[in-house]
């Protein structure tokens, strides 16, 4: 597990993008924290690491929004709105393919559904702006925890 | 002619039917509908559209008295895969069937034309306000496919910000009708909140629902009634903000708003007070409806469009981009 301090949006930002950098073909990022603390504008670091292009807006209310034209494919949902875990098939989430990146907000809500490799994400308040904790289940995701931030 | 038009990109599962100049039916699915039409069914999943398919298509059909139309057009794009995919796939077999054209139709052009449903319609051009859960953007409309968007959300959509806002504030969901009724006896002036403003004709309504969570944590908590009308009068001054400077811009001075939030009070209320023809929907026209893609799809058919037997979704299709 690592920890970071985030100061500010811009800084939340910066982190998204250097994960966006670095993050391997097929990578899958669960992010959890409340309302309000950065989740999005994290993703919205992460397309801009990846190369895409398209404006980042949340997903909340459409489930999954679908970026390509990045290095890699960026499928970036929500699971704020699901009432129940059979409603993860509704998602499409099969149609991916393999190199996708997938950033699931909301995904402590349906932590037995999510892969087995994965890079955690957790946003928090702290004093002053935001920490962050970053805690690969994985092989896959190992070297992220000790992205140079 | 006569159309019949089918949407499910993402919760709602709806079909209708339109003729010239009116709508004869329209049909949201709901336990009811499914009770009438298909049989007791105890649960059905959010969006579990291919159970609720034929119930709708079914209603809206005996509801128009129609048993074959001229057409069949549904939403191709956007939304969930699965969602689109399933009414796609419905309404072309329904075409396929009657052996009459199908078109694959934009479900946001559904909703930024849907003021042409209206008696008496906006003439071309006109700016359309987009404001849901999913969507908030503007867009000034030149003529039938010929769009361009003049400014968009940057973050949150307005709506969202609405059921987030009403989440933080435990008024429960959907969180957009418990703050327009609790805001109808509040004082707008109680709260200070900001009016982020990101540039261009955009919108940013992320740092709003912020404001309010570190409101309603401080000891300084205004009552519910007061904070969300200073959400709400927050909300709709940005929104008509940029609506104004557009027109500024581009001199159209004709507006039509759809999608969820268009059934707020206080926008309705706001918007007709503009000193312009305006074009406000009836509240069930505002949120997801069939009538509104089978609007747009009779109007590109009468326009000479068609799309193969094989045309596919377009989970990612966006209009005047």
């Amino acid at each position: 597990m690592r920890a970071l301090l985030l100061s500010s949006p811009a800084e939340t930002h910066e982190l998204g993008r250097r994960l966006g950098v670095a993050l391997p073909p097929g990578a899958c990022l669960a992010l959890s924290g409340d309302l309000g603390a950065g989740k999005t504008a994290l993703v919205r670091g992460i397309a801009e690491g990846l190369g895409v292009p398209s404006l980042i807006q949340s997903p909340t209310f459409v489930l999954v929004q679908i970026h390509e034209g990045g290095r890699l494919p960026l499928w970036h949902a929500d699971l704020y709105r699901l009432g129940d875990a059979s409603e993860l098939d509704e998602l499409g989430l099969d149609a991916m393919a393999p190199e996708t990146v997938l950033a699931i907000e909301w995904a402590s809500r349906f932590p037995e559904l999510l892969p087995a490799d994965r890079l955690e994400i957790r946003l928090e308040d702290a004093p002053r702006g935001r920490r962050a904790e970053l805690s690969a289940t994985g092989a896959r995701h190992a070297a992220l925890e000790g992205l140079d931030v | 002619m006569v159309v019949l038009g089918i949407e499910s990109s993402c919760d709602e599962t709806a079909a209708a039917v339109v003729g010239p100049d009116k709508v004869l039916s329209d049909v949201v699915h709901s336990q009811q509908i499914h009770a009438d039409y298909g049989g007791v069914v105890p649960e059905l999943a959010a969006r579990a559209h291919v159970e609720k398919l034929g119930v709708v298509v079914r209603a809206a059909l005996e509801r128009a008295s129609v048993q074959r139309p001229d057409a069949v057009v549904a939403t191709a794009g956007p939304g969930l895969i699965g969602a689109v995919l399933t009414g796609l796939a419905w309404g072309k077999a329904l075409a396929l069937g009657w052996g009459v054209p199908f078109l694959g139709v934009n479900h946001l052009e559904g909703h930024l034309l849907s003021a042409l449903l209206e008696e008496e319609p906006p003439t071309w051009p006109f700016l359309s306000l987009v404001v849901s859960g999913g969507h908030t953007t503007l867009y000034r409309c030149d003529a039938l496919g010929s769009y361009v968007v003049l400014g968009q959300t940057v973050d949150d959509a307005a709506g969202e910000a609405f059921d987030k806002t009403a989440r933080l504030m435990g008024l429960g969901y959907p969180g957009g009708p418990a703050i327009d009724r609790l805001a109808a006896q509040g004082d707008r002036a109680a709260v200070s909140l900001p009016r982020p403003d990101p540039g261009a004709l955009d919108w940013s309504f992320s740092g709003l629902k912020t404001a309010v969570r570190n409101h309603v944590r401080s000891p300084e908590r205004a009552a519910d009634a007061d904070v969300c009308a200073s959400f709400q009068a927050a909300v709709v001054d940005c929104l008509l903000d940029r609506v104004v400077r557009a027109s500024e811009q581009t001199g159209i001075t004709s507006l039509a708003i759809a999608g969820g939030v268009a059934a707020n009070s206080e926008l309705r209320d706001r918007v007709s007070q503009l000193p312009w023809p305006t074009f406000i929907p009836p509240r069930a026209r505002c949120t997801d409806n069939g009538a509104m893609i089978a609007n747009a799809g009779r109007l590109h058919l009468l326009a000479g469009r068609l799309d193969p037997p094989d045309v596919g979704a377009r989970p990612g299709w966006q209009v005047g981009v």
